[in-house]
């Protein structure tokens, strides 16, 4: 969706900050927070590309509003809530009423270690050859989906030069939709700085994106 | 977007709603609480920029291995034994005289975490996602980084589960250093790009 979450290019956010020894965290909930979201993903069963969706799926103005774990937090109620694992009521109440669901997994403490070491590849098996190989000019597409994508908008219309045949990824446009199986052949794209922010731009800059094959067509 | 306006005993509204969800979800079953405090221990101390620091440090010291991570960074990395969310495919780009590499997630906040550990709050700022494909060389300023005119600036934006590790450049003056010795000079921004290694006259001041 062409939403708050879509930044590349934007201007008017000052300039970057960081912080002198930056802990990891700056309140205990961030802790829970983000504690909950890693637990629950197997647990509930929903895919990254449906916790990113929930997250990034909201009005501009309020996404742009929220520090990084508040996102993190509406974005797991919503989770909950449209699996049907919790009700808003139970959520913003704290109290418990409907009864609990039964859960894919649930994640034992000793398991933490082994979850997190292992992760979640994104690679698939898919027959056939990619369309495009390394040198190949494409363009990305002037596509507007109405929900997750990983298509910037600042890429869409634009010609680059693949660089790298990345394999068959998992699709997020389709698994965020909730169809697990979809993949796609990934692609590093490298485009001009020129091309994407004119003639003026910088002419040393060049920005890469990693492209599923659906998101390019063949540039002349 | 301040995040704690803790006051005595007075829980903040992030506070409150927060626990709220964590007592219903631990109520119904969904988890052990062990198992949440399990992976904010794992974030806080076990997973961070020190591992990456190694492997850029043994990429400086030993040729074979630099070769094996910019051919296969996933697998390079895994040898260290630093695998898994978020980390699962890896890409090693190298720093050179002519060619300097910068990390971004416009879209949310990919980051490689077993390497790098959680990302710090302005590479998942507005400022930085906005900025970073646009003009790195402003973003690079914002962090007292100017880079000679000529030199190519790659900037990696992190759309799909690729994961990137900037090798930043050698110091000059550490000739015959091991690769322990090297990784005190890696710092976490050096790795995402937004700084250089230091040198060894930096070594002891803040990253």
């Amino acid at each position: 969706m062409n939403g708050g979450q879509d930044l590349g290019g934007m201007m008017g956010y000052g300039p970057v900050e960081p912080e002198a020894n930056e802990p990891v965290f700056h309140a205990e909930w961030e802790r829970r927070v983000l504690a909950m979201s890693v637990a629950m993903g197997p647990a509930g069963g929903w895919s990254v590309d449906q916790s990113r969706f929930s997250r990034e799926n909201r009005p501009a103005h309020e996404y742009l509003a929220m520090s990084y774990y508040e996102i993190w937090y509406a974005g797991l109620k919503q989770l909950l809530i449209d699996f049907e694992l919790a009700t808003q009521n139970e959520i913003e109440t704290g109290k418990v009423i409907a009864p609990a669901k039964k859960l894919k997994r649930i994640i034992k403490v000793n398991e933490v270690g082994q979850m997190l070491s292992d992760g979640s590849p994104a690679s698939r098996d898919l027959s056939g050859k990619p369309r495009f190989v390394n040198g190949d000019r494409v363009s990305a597409r002037n596509i507007h989906p109405v929900s997750h994508t990983r298509l910037p908008r600042y890429v869409r219309g634009r010609t680059g030069v693949i660089t790298q045949v990345l394999g068959a990824h998992k699709f997020p446009d389709a698994v965020a939709l909730g169809d697990n199986d979809a993949a796609q052949w990934l692609y590093t794209v490298r485009f001009d700085g020129r091309e994407l922010w004119g003639d003026e731009a910088d002419p040393t800059v060049t920005v890469s994106v990693d492209a599923w094959e659906s998101y390019l067509e063949q540039a002349d | 977007m301040d995040d704690d306006h803790d006051h005595g005993s007075e829980l903040s509204p992030m506070e409150a709603k927060v626990r709220a969800l964590e007592t219903i979800l631990t109520e119904k079953g969904y988890f052990d609480r062990k198992a949440l405090d399990e992976i904010v221990e794992t974030y806080e101390t076990k997973i961070g920029p020190r591992n990456g620091a190694k492997v850029v440090a043994l990429a400086w010291s030993d040729e074979a291995y630099r070769e094996r991570l910019l051919t296969d960074a996933s697998e390079a990395i895994a040898e260290l034994g630093f695998t898994g969310r978020q980390g699962e495919h890896m890409v090693a780009v190298e720093n050179t005289e002519q060619v300097h590499n910068l990390v971004v997630c416009t879209l949310c906040s990919c980051y490689p975490l077993p390497t790098l550990g959680l990302p710090p709050v302005w590479y998942k700022s507005a400022p930085y996602r906005s900025r970073a494909v646009m003009d790195p060389r402003g973003v690079l300023g914002d962090f007292g980084l100017k880079l000679p005119d000529n030199i190519e600036i790659r900037v990696w934006d992190s759309t799909a589960e690729m994961r990137y590790l900037v090798i930043p450049r050698r110091p000059a003056g550490t000739d015959g250093w091991d690769a322990e010795r090297l990784a005190e000079l890696v710092t976490r921004d050096s790795m995402i790009g937004t700084g250089l290694a230091k040198t060894p006259a930096q070594l002891g001041t803040p990253s």
